[in-house]
């Protein structure tokens, strides 16, 4: 016998399939197989289906492609399956054998059309509220008319940094210990105020914030089976900043979904192995993950004022209602508990409360697809009901496009956690008292 | 004994397997009337236990050329004739470091006498295709190996032959045979099913009981001395490769590895037994392929072992041996006993008309059926000559949807995307729609068991091993054929109780779980009995 290699096959995604024991708790957990008859449920379409998938062959399976990718049947799976990986593997090859599909392009990089639309934000932002454009899109792109849309800001959140740091004269010599912030591209150019609160929370906390320069996730383009160019931005990121990792500088982000793409799909799905991906992953946090870890040590700052104290808008929203939270499943899939839920707690006169819904539904660029938008509406309705019947008009969430969907749907305002806690410090997005 | 009915042909073929199917469509094809008589359903035999390798030759290259060049003319063959049984794999010859390089000449010059092409794969290449191999191997050849599937090959065969009027009586064993003159006239047959008897009237028998033709040939009062060769094999949940690969050295134990639709199955020993339906799977055989799959693949036994069977290799064992030809005694390797094959005529036994067909592979079994059939026709004074080399098998049709194809891994996926709702699944391992199995129930007619059904369609072979469809398949069993409840309960039983006892000789790690799981569903929420344990298990 020869000494055996040591080999993670068996943890690589497909071969994950091996130890599924059929007990179908990925079924019954599953948002999309109550909703429609369409999807044969994640046992079937995956560690099932990967033992007829043949590497050679393209695919025969389009039903695999209504698996939204949320990862509820990964979290729950009690034998360690990776069946969302399997999927979003299975639909990239899909998608590689139907050939291009412009629908899916524009959908996947949007990292680019929030840069280019920048300087056109009143312009597109009045386009994509225009019914008959949208029809238009609809008719022919195949992109959702329903669909909420985000609005451009204007300008990005890397230009205003930029300018903030010129302005600033750095000390010389600086004994703050150093954060990198992650922004993606959402917190870039749609809601750059997101990064702004989140560098000054995380300053008011004593830390220097840096903004090395970094690439969209990848993951619009991953979960529309573009893995080669996902893999290219994927390289970009663990490139620039594996080595902060390594020297134990934290990397810290506001978009849920982007950071569990950089934790965990670079490896599991697009099936990156090397060291730089590993120490990226080992080393980037969501930031109410990081904060409520500094407040485990003891070091995160409870100055906080209480609800009474918010600015006169918000209080308005909040009025004396609770708060509804709602973890999207990407920030699940973190495996990472509640932290922004445990912060929030700490805001006096706040009440906020997890709604225990498996899913909103949009997962991502899912609910932006004409075939899939009535899909996507359906998941969400027990949440969104649960909205309207306890009459917030005020709700959290920590992923983008999940607040967007969420907002539209059940007709509250939905803010990241970190809009909440940056009124409790003290700190606005507002550009005098920034500096 | 008193027989209920009596059927006349001109030959009576005994054995369902892939050669006794192949005599009856070769003797159906050149226009004669002929019964096949089979004790189980067709493919229960060796031919249904076989590792599912279409040789290339290559294994018999050095030690059995004639076997080899049999080997390779069958392969080309069939890969014509019955494509729809075949996974075209390829196969790899791979040298690992314990493998002793100057057997590699041998065999390169052995596989060039008989015509097997060889082709030398690079290791950077062979990694590319097969990225778990061994990256030890320091010789590696490719040969014209495939996967073939025995249970489509031979229902192709029946069916072909039943529609030039060929009939097959399943669950009839041959129990008497009878002779008259120094000729034989005609046997006896016992329905299994009913316990009644038939009378076939025939000009001429062929014995192709493989291991069981010695005890099929005492009937006749003949006497050929068969030796039983037992080889275990284990089929792994992961499918390694993608291609054969076979050791390039002295065949040994273990030292092929086959992917197989979803598994892939590492086998054999080859252990000599006393009886022909002797199919223990010694524990230590086990952890012997599992080592041996070590050096083909590192880590794999890390892979959940699915199911371990048994099943005999039917050599025949004639007294004078040719050169090269070992005595094969109880307990020692069978692996020098030729794997070619011997018609043999019985007329000194007074038994004229009684011919044997034994040995050989299942590669060659329409080589073998013509081999035999020339005998018959020679004997029965009929010229007709053997078609079966240039006649195409149709695909079965029993399944309806056009018949199915084995031949891409895909294709149940493409077919369950196609059925006309998701939840008509009844077997998910295996990808069965309610819909196959209806067809498949009513094709096999009155008294089809589950395990008849596995055969037919694959049911309850994956890694649950009938864990979630056994009591899906038994309720539509029971609906279809109109089964009282007991019944139902009864087949269910039965066909838990021979899934379970694959899985026995593996339960560790994954399938460990898996069938404690099943334990659970069938013995404590449904409360189908459990049998009586057996002191030793037979199968
Ligand atoms: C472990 C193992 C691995 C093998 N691997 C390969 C391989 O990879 N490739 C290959 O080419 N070959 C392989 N072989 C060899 C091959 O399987 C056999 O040579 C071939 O299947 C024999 O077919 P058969 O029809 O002659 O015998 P069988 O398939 O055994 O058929 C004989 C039939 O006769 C029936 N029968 C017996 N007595 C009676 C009776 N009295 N009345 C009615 N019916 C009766 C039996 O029920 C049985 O179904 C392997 C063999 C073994 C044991
Ligand atoms: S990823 Fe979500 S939608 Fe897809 S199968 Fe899993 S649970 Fe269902
Ligand atoms: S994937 Fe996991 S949860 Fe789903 S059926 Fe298999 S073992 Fe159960
Ligand atoms: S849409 Fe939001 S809540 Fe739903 S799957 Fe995605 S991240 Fe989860």
């Amino acid at each position: 016998m020869i000494e055996p290699r040591e080999l993670p096959y068996l943890q690589e995604t497909p071969f994950t399939a091996d130890h599924c024991l059929k007990c179908n708790i990925c079924t019954q957990a599953c948002p999309v197989v109550p909703v429609t008859d369409l999807f044969p449920g994640p046992k079937t379409v995956g560690p099932q289906a990967q033992r007829f998938r043949d590497p050679d062959l393209p695919s025969p399976d389009q039903s695999v492609d209504y698996c939204s990718g949320c990862g509820i049947c990964t979290l729950v799976c009690p034998h360690g399956v990776r069946v969302m990986e399997i999927n979003t593997q299975a639909k990239a090859k899909l998608a590689e054998a139907k050939g291009f599909s412009l629908r899916n392009w524009i959908l996947g990089h949007n990292a680019w059309w929030g840069v280019l639309g920048t300087p056109f934000a009143p312009l597109l932002n009045w386009a994509f509220r225009f019914k008959p454009f949208r029809w238009l899109a609809e008719k022919t792109l195949g992109i959702s008319a329903r669909a909420a849309f985000p609005t451009w800001a204007g300008y990005t959140f890397r230009s205003w940094w930029r300018k903030r740091e010129k302005k600033r004269a750095q000390p010389a010599e600086d004994a703050r210990p150093v954060v990198v912030y992650y922004h993606g591209c959402s917190t870039n150019s749609y809601e750059p105020r997101i990064g702004k609160l989140a560098v000054q929370i995380l300053e008011h906390n004593g830390f220097r914030v840096i903004v090395p320069p970094q690439a969209c996730c990848g993951l619009p383009l991953q979960s529309n089976g573009m893995f080669a160019e996902a893999r290219r931005f994927a390289r970009k990121n663990t490139s620039a900043l594996a080595d902060y990792a390594r020297r134990g500088i934290p990397i810290v982000g506001t978009a849920g979904s982007c950071i569990m793409a950089l934790k965990g799909d670079y490896e599991h799905i697009l099936g990156l192995h090397d060291d730089d991906t590993r120490a990226l992953a080992g080393g980037i946090y969501d930031i109410s993950e990081f904060l409520w870890g500094l407040h485990q040590q003891g070091k995160l700052k409870t100055d906080f004022r209480p609800v009474s104290a918010f600015p006169p808008e918000l209080r308005a929203l909040i009025g004396d209602s609770i708060v509804p939270y709602h973890a999207p499943c990407q920030l699940k899939a973190h495996g990472m508990g509640r932290p922004a839920l445990d912060l929030l707690d700490l805001i006096p006169e706040l009440r906020v409360v997890e709604m225990d819904a498996d899913c909103c539904g949009i997962a991502g660029t899912y609910g932006y697809k004409a075939e899939k938008r009535q899909i996507a509406e359906d998941v969400g309705a027990p949440l969104f009901r649960r909205i309207r019947e306890i009459g917030a008009r005020l709700a959290v969430c920590d992923t983008e496009t999940c607040r967007w969907h969420i907002a539209q749907m059940s007709g509250a305002r939905v803010v990241h956690p970190v809009e909440l806690l940056a009124s409790a410090y003290g700190i606005t997005a507002d550009e005098r008292a920034m500096i | 004994m008193q027989a209920e009915t009596t059927l006349n042909c001109d030959v009576l073929v005994i054995g369902g397997g892939a050669t006794g199917a192949g005599v009856l469509f070769d003797l159906a094809q050149r226009g004669l009337r002929v019964i096949l008589a089979e004790q189980n359903d067709v493919a229960t035999g060796t031919s249904g236990r076989y590792h599912g390798l279409l040789h290339s030759g290559g294994r018999y290259a050095v030690r059995d050329p004639e076997s080899a060049r049999e080997c390779i003319e069958e392969n080309w063959i069939v890969r014509r004739i019955a494509p729809h049984t075949i996974e075209d794999t390829g196969g790899w010859f791979a040298a690992f470091p314990p493998d002793d390089p100057a057997y590699i000449p041998l065999w390169l010059e052995g596989c060039k006498a008989v015509g097997i092409p060889t082709e030398p794969v690079p290791l950077a290449q062979a990694l590319r295709e097969e990225p778990h191999l061994n990256p030890q191997a320091y010789a590696i050849y490719r040969v014209p190996d495939a996967a073939c599937d025995s249970f489509e090959l031979i229902h192709s065969l029946v069916e072909a032959a039943a529609a030039l009027g060929g009939v097959t009586l399943t669950y009839h064993r041959v129990c008497a045979i009878e002779k008259h003159g120094g000729k034989v006239i005609g046997a006896l047959l016992q329905n299994r099913r009913t316990g009644g008897y038939v009378r076939v009237h025939a000009h001429a028998i062929v014995n192709a009981a493989g291991p069981w033709a010695g005890e099929v040939a005492k009937l006749a009062g003949a006497d050929i001395h068969m030796t039983h060769d037992r080889g275990v094999m284990v089929a792994m949940n992961v499918r390694w490769v993608n291609t054969i690969i076979n050791r390039l050295a002295t065949p040994d134990d273990g030292d092929i590895l086959v992917p197989v639709g979803t598994v892939c199955v590492i086998g054999t020993t080859s252990v000599v037994v006393e009886r022909p339906d002797d199919l223990d799977i010694p524990a230590r055989e086990i952890t012997q392929m599992l080592d041996a799959g070590e050096v083909m693949i590192p880590n794999f036994r890390k892979a959940r072992a699915l199911r371990a069977w048994a099943g005999v290799r039917p050599l025949y064992d004639p007294p004078q041996k040719r050169a090269g030809e070992a005595e094969g005694g109880v307990g020692e390797d069978g692996r020098f006993i030729t794997r070619s094959f011997r018609a043999l005529s019985h007329a000194d036994v007074g038994a004229a008309g009684m011919l044997s067909i034994v040995g050989g592979k299942l590669t060659t079994y329409r080589q073998m059926a013509e081999k035999i059939s020339d005998e018959v026709c020679a004997y029965l004074g009929v010229s007709a000559p053997c078609r079966t080399a240039q006649t195409p098998l149709p695909k079965p049709t029993w399944l309806g949807n056009g018949g199915r194809k084995l031949h891409a891994l895909t294709h149940r996926l493409h077919q369950l995307e196609h059925a006309p709702t998701h939840n008509n699944l009844i077997c998910e391992c295996e990808i069965i729609t309610r819909d196959q199995l209806e067809t498949a129930i009513r094709a096999s007619g009155e008294g089809v068991s589950l395990d008849d059904l596995r055969r037919d369609l694959r049911l309850g072979m994956g890694p649950c091993q009938a864990g979630f469809c056994g009591y899906r398949a038994a309720g539509v069993l029971g609906e279809t054929a109109h089964l009282p409840p007991a019944d139902s309960i009864a087949a269910l039983a039965t066909f838990i109780e021979e899934r379970f006892r694959g899985n026995r000789p593996l339960l560790w790690g994954h399938q460990l779980r898996q069938a404690l799981l099943d334990e659970l569903i069938y013995r404590r929420a449904l409360g189908v009995p459990t049998p009586q344990p057996e002191a030793h298990a037979a199968d």
